[in-house]
């Protein structure tokens, strides 16, 4: 074998004695690689013997990987035969002759086959409905979607709205331009349910809705936190100008008009969740919210 | 080889080639099954040498890096969503609430020896999967390798691109982390967006309403086990049509239509392969080692309550982020019905990308009328208007990418984010004509000065530095093809 490989270094020093010193160096260069690399293994295992450690160990993988890539590579490039060589091109399409030869083997079979029309068409209808029938349990995958994309527990008002370590919150427990997150009481874990509530600046312009004149108390507007776009916790507040954005894809709601999207894609106002205080001064949700929470859907009007 | 006389010390010291196992164990194999030909086959088949054929390799073999560190992950890692504390080593989350994905992850990454290694090897394989899925689908488009009769291949690597993206996600979605949770959420969004059927293909995929109570599981299922198993098909398919029909080459001197010029696979080629799969691979450590990528730990396990700043999907998804953020808020409501604004771009765009993509051959066919079969690659510059198309759509995704970062944008420059993201919605619309335009004047100009008609079967010797470069190695050859035989 080692006949066939001599070195085909075609760079400007190609011949003689320095071509065998260079081929020598090279090869000296590839064993230290391997070498190297059967070090970095060892060491690999002792790192990880000795109880592990990520950054050792991968690079140790990457020594040890890249010393046998690199002796590969040198190995191949210097020693052994890059001569080009031509292979033809057959045409890929089978002959005419070869195609009309199965045609007739095909069509004679086809011909015993339709000769039994009724069995071609039970057999047909059998495994059709058979295809059918092993779609259905596609349904067990999950529940019709029926109310509750457009429901929240808040449906069951009034409820007291809760922190989310289940304590109540009077209007004085948010300062002017606070915000918290809320939910219905006992459904804390509520994904369709976190409320933000804001108590803006009294001179800030609130301009509640119309038919919604009531829905807020002492400068405490509830809004839900699920953005209208695809449904991200909205979760800062620019008190100063009254704005919030997602974080996801920087719709901005108008929290003094109505949670109205000023920017980004959102197209629909935050819904916002009527407001009112208990006999001991606890803040109550009165109603579900104005629409369905989070991101659109096909028939989210109807 | 048998007919070269070993010299006598040393056939004194080897017995002869028949007497190795390897020998043995061939010979076994042959005469049950008459290898031999086809193996001789195999080592003489000739591959075109050139740096961009690597491309679609490094994909290969990231993804046999991804296979290999995917089922050592699995053998800790459990996609449950039970309640459970964390009590593990990572500190800062003991006494924690968290679902048992997200701590078995954890578990993984602080408490099983070389596992955070694996995981992070894992996660940057895949952005470089699909890093050179995207580059190899470039350089196919460029070059004119999808034209007769690659078509079949380009269907499948396009298709392999889309099962790529979706496992990347899916992958990175597992972990039940405050990032994770957040793809989740607008995976569900986009799906609920769907008109007619949107709602019930939600509530099937997640098994109720987000954040569902299967999902992870079924993802887990559909990312360890249902789509490596199709990418494996797929690519043994890619890899034997290509086998098949036979490697596309570069214009040069004695390279034709009819005949396919390269190195033998066996040794060098085959060499280089295995050399470039240990490179690749050592790459892979390197970056798994040093550089840490989704680091859990700092997210903190998913509430949906919750969302962080700066929330960007992995890289190959951020065209995707771009577009949700790119969109103006528009939406389509009539007789109470309504198509809300995330299906235009996540699921109308994802589906118009997809569907040029894979009918780009059959379209250039038809509007060039070429049906005829090609295996002489085009430079980019003899095709003016495929490439300048091609640079045209590679700027639109770009903004789109670049979108995708609109507020990292801001706060690292200090800039208003809807100014930015108004600028994206301009630059959408202005950077492809632009950039169209002038990769078709670049094109026309570099082609008139290499004197290389356009558009037109271009003969050999007519692209220079090559034809030099070959012409001093054809001196060389004779010696070597003479030793061969």
């Amino acid at each position: 074998m080692t006949d066939l490989i001599e070195p085909d270094v075609t760079g400007p020093d190609g011949a003689g004695p320095d071509r065998e010193a260079r081929g020598r160096r090279v090869e000296l260069t590839s064993a230290a690689c391997f070498v190297v690399a059967t070090l970095a293994s060892i060491a690999l295992a002792v790192v990880y013997w000795q109880g592990g450690q990520p950054q050792a160990e991968g690079v140790l993988l990457a020594v040890s990987l890249g010393g046998i890539g690199t002796g590969i590579v040198l190995w191949a490039k210097h020693f052994m035969p890059s001569d080009e060589v031509a292979e033809d091109r057959h045409p890929l399409q089978s002959s005419e002759a070869e195609i009309a030869e199965f045609s007739a083997d095909f069509e004679a079979g086809q011909s015993t086959l339709g000769r039994r029309r009724i069995l071609v068409a039970t057999a047909g209808g059998a495994c059709a409905a058979l295809g059918v029938a092993l779609v259905f349990p596609v349904r067990s995958l999950g529940p019709r979607p029926g109310r509750g994309l457009k429901e929240t527990p808040y449906r069951n008002a009034p409820i007291r709205v809760v922190l989310e370590s289940g304590n109540p919150v009077r209007p004085a427990d948010l300062e002017v331009d606070g915000f918290i997150t809320v939910w219905p009481r006992g459904h804390t874990d509520a994904a369709d349910a976190s409320t933000l509530l804001i108590r803006y600046r009294p001179d800030q312009g609130f301009e509640p809705v119309e038919g919604r004149e009531d829905w807020t108390v002492d400068d405490i507007v509830a809004y839900s936190k699920l953005c209208t776009h695809v449904g991200c916790p909205v979760g800062l507040y620019q008190a100063q100008l009254g704005l919030l954005l997602c974080p996801c894809h920087q719709s901005t709601f108008d929290v003094m008009e109505g949670a109205r999207p000023i920017f980004g894609p959102a197209a629909r106002p935050l819904p916002q969740l009527p407001l009112a205080l208990d006999d001991e001064g606890f803040i109550i949700a009165t109603g579900d919210f104005s629409a369905p929470v989070g991101p659109g859907f096909w028939d989210r009007g109807r | 080889m048998s007919g070269v006389p070993a010299p006598e010390a040393q056939r004194r010291r080897r017995r002869g080639p028949e007497h190795l196992l390897t020998h043995r164990l061939a010979r076994w194999v042959d005469s049950r099954l008459g290898t031999a030909k086809l193996a001789r086959t195999a080592l003489n088949k000739v591959f075109p040498d050139h740096w961009s054929f690597m491309l679609g390799e490094l994909g290969l073999y990231c993804f046999i890096v991804l296979v290999l560190t995917g089922v050592y992950l699995t053998f800790f890692f459990d996609p449950s969503l039970n309640q459970v504390i964390y009590r593990g080593s990572y500190g800062p989350l003991r006494g924690v609430e968290m679902t048992e994905a997200y701590r078995s992850a954890l578990e993984l990454s602080f408490d099983v020896r070389a596992g955070l290694v694996m995981r992070q090897i894992h996660h940057w394989a895949a952005l470089l999967f699909l890093a050179s899925l995207g580059v190899h689908l470039a350089r196919v488009f460029f070059t004119g390798a999808f034209r007769r009769p690659r078509e079949l291949n380009w269907i499948i690597g396009c298709t392999l691109l889309i099962l790529a993206m979706l496992n990347g996600l899916f992958g990175y979605s597992l972990l039940d982390d405050q990032l994770s949770g957040t793809g989740l959420r607008i995976v569900y969004s986009i799906t609920l967006s769907i008109p007619l059927v949107g709602t019930w293909l939600a509530s099937l995929l997640f098994g109720g309403e987000f954040p569902g109570p299967d999902i992870i599981s079924r993802l887990y299922v559909i990312h360890i086990l249902l789509v490596p198993a199709v990418i494996v098909g797929l690519l043994t398919a890619h890899l034997a049509i290509l086998v098949r029909q036979k490697h596309t080459h570069f214009p040069g001197p004695g390279r034709r239509d009819d005949n396919v010029v390269g190195e033998r696979m066996w040794p060098t080629y085959a060499a280089k392969a295995l050399g470039l799969f240990f490179l690749t691979s050592a790459l892979l450590a390197f970056l798994g080692g040093v550089f840490q990528i989704n680091p859990i730990w700092i997210y903190g396990p998913f509430d949906p309550a919750e969302v962080s700043a700066a929330s960007q999907p992995d890289w190959y998804m951020g065209w995707l982020d771009g577009a949700l953020r790119i969109m103006p808020g528009w939406e389509i409501r009539a007789f109470g019905f309504e198509i809300p604004n995330p299906f235009f771009p996540g699921v109308l765009l994802a589906g118009l990308t997809f569907g040029l993509l894979y009918a780009w051959p059959f379209l250039e066919a038809r509007v060039t009328r070429d049906y005829a079969e090609h295996h002489l690659l085009d430079r980019p510059r003899q095709r003016p208007v495929r490439t300048a198309l091609g640079m045209a759509t590679v700027s639109f995704y770009t903004v789109l990418f670049l979108g995708g970062a609109a507020d990292v944008l801001a706060a690292t420059f200090g800039l208003s984010v809807n100014a930015i993201l108004w600028t994206f919605r301009f630059l959408c619309l202005l950077a492809p004509p632009l950039v169209g335009w002038v990769t078709y004047r670049l094109c026309k100009e570099l082609s008139a000065r290499d004197g290389v008609p356009t558009a037109s079967n271009v003969t050999v010797g007519q692209i220079p530095g090559r034809l030099r470069h070959r012409e001093e190695r054809k001196e060389a050859e004779p010696e070597s093809q003479a030793l061969r035989s």
